[in-house]
């Protein structure tokens, strides 16, 4: 009888925790109903952009998601990426070290007519000259010169650019090609930066 | 006001030019000790002093005061009061952080409809903000006292869970959360540092600083401003003010201050 009674005890402690438990899933699902109830569309940046694909959904959790996930997310991701028809991956430099400045585009203040940049520099270190650079992501000077110039070396900057996520699950860094914040011709400027043994980056 | 921007301008150029010829501590130094001389003299104490009259005059269609409105101390108690913020509230069956119940307030005692109580959250050029007026006041109340946000209540538990999971959210064209750049430490924007909001030293740091007097816009920011404007840049749609996530982020933050020392509205570049 006292048994029974422990256990009814213990069956009904449960039942509470249960009705007081909400699993991580739940908070997810409830945070982004709160947020899609807490912004409006304003200019370009309308309310999809709180629509998470697979890629943002996985990288939201506070760990890191476990290998075999992070290697089929990067195959994904490999997948998508869009190359040049003519397999040249090189533009102008001195482009590229503009799109590398400039911070504009995909704001709701920013005009969508007009060509984003990429600002490179918020986060990495690119040329001697430029002095304000940021430190989310590694250091790029000499990327050039210490990897080599080779067209597999060109093609990776280009890849990487295009889907940071191809390669590094999880990256802080933007899919510049994959969410068409570059153009094309755009990320060919910017890998010639990195690329070009006449970028300042390389010298 | 203008000998603040040539201040500005001066000394961030002089900071750069340190830097020039040292490593980026350095510049970070030149600033703080910018900021330490503008300190002296903070434009926000003009917001401050707007921002009590506000308080106290008789406003709105009912003509009362604020004197009466229960900022989570009791009522017309203004000392302290942002530290415990945001909380619930019975009264609005919500929680609440100091903006939110400023409307609330402003609604019930003094009787605007919530549209005019927020139809200038944020000052612009001709443009006065009375919200952040009366943000600078009070909060400018609490200077000296360290962060004590309860967060026990279910509702404050729910907001707080909620805001660490918003924390965390990439979304957008460019992926970016606000953990993109604010969940590791010793980063920088450009020459920017970056605050790592997870954790305790950090979003002490950061929290306590907020409302701050921006010497690069001329306005007295509050917090809400703060998140409006982070979102902004991260890519995402316009933040509603005083919307349910701006609320539950600034719990996740608020609460993860407790025990910092608040020390504004503060000066920011």
């Amino acid at each position: 009888m006292k048994k029974a009674l422990i256990s009814l005890g213990a069956l009904a402690a449960v039942a509470a925790g249960c009705a007081t438990m909400v699993s991580d899933q739940e908070r997810s699902a409830r945070a982004l109903d709160v947020m899609k109830a807490s912004f409006r569309e304003q200019g370009q940046a309308k309310l999809d952009r709180l629509d998470q694909d697979d890629m943002q959904r996985l990288c939201s959790a506070e760990k890191m998601p476990p290998k075999d996930v992070t290697d089929k997310l990067e195959k994904e991701q490999q997948a998508l990426i869009k190359y040049p028809d003519d397999g040249k991956f090189i533009g102008d430099w001195k482009e590229g070290e503009k799109i590398a400045q400039s911070g504009i585009g995909k704001q709701f203040t920013d005009d969508p007519t007009k060509p984003s940049g990429a600002n490179c520099y918020a986060c990495h270190q690119l040329t001697k000259a430029e002095l304000s650079f940021g430190t989310i992501g590694p250091s790029l000077y000499n990327f050039g010169k210490i990897r080599g110039y080779g067209p597999e070396i060109q093609k990776y900057a280009y890849a990487k650019v295009y889907n940071s996520q191809a390669f590094a699950a999880c990256s802080n860094m933007p899919r510049f090609g994959h969410r068409a914040i570059l153009t094309q011709a755009q990320i060919l400027d910017v890998v010639a930066l990195l690329m070009d043994p006449n970028s300042p980056v390389n010298k | 006001m203008h000998h603040y921007a040539i201040a500005a301008t001066g000394l961030v150029a002089l900071g750069l030019a340190v830097q020039a010829q040292a490593q980026q501590r350095t510049t970070v130094e030149e600033i703080e000790r910018y900021r330490a001389a503008l300190g002296d003299g903070n434009p926000a104490e003009l917001w401050e002093a707007r921002g009590e009259d506000l308080w106290k005059q008789r406003r709105g269609p009912k003509a009362a005061s604020l004197e009466k409105c229960d900022l989570g101390l009791g009522a017309g108690v203004v000392k302290g009061a942002y530290t415990v913020l945001p909380r619930y509230f019975e009264d609005a069956g919500k929680v609440e952080d100091l903006e939110t119940r400023l409307v609330t307030c402003m609604v019930t005692l003094q009787g605007f409809t919530p549209e005019q109580a927020t139809k200038d959250p944020f000052g612009g050029p001709g443009k006065k903000s009375d919200m952040e007026a009366l943000v600078a006041f009070i909060t400018g109340q609490s200077r000296g006292i360290a962060m004590n946000v309860a967060g026990n209540h279910p509702k404050e538990q729910e907001a707080y869970e909620t805001g660490r999971k918003i924390f965390h959210f990439r979304g957008g064209p460019h992926d970016f959360a606000c953990s993109t750049c604010h969940g590791s430490d010793g980063l920088r924007i450009r020459l920017q540092d970056l605050p790592n909001l997870s954790k305790q030293a950090d979003v002490q740091r950061a929290y306590t600083t907020w409302p701050a007097y921006r010497v690069s816009q001329g306005e007295v920011r509050s917090f809400q401003w703060r998140l409006y404007d982070c979102f902004r840049q991260q890519r995402f749609p316009e933040l509603i003010y005083t919307s349910e996530a701006s609320i539950a982020l600034t719990m996740y933050l608020a609460k993860g201050a407790n025990g910092g020392v608040f020390n504004a509205p503060s000066i920011k570049r």
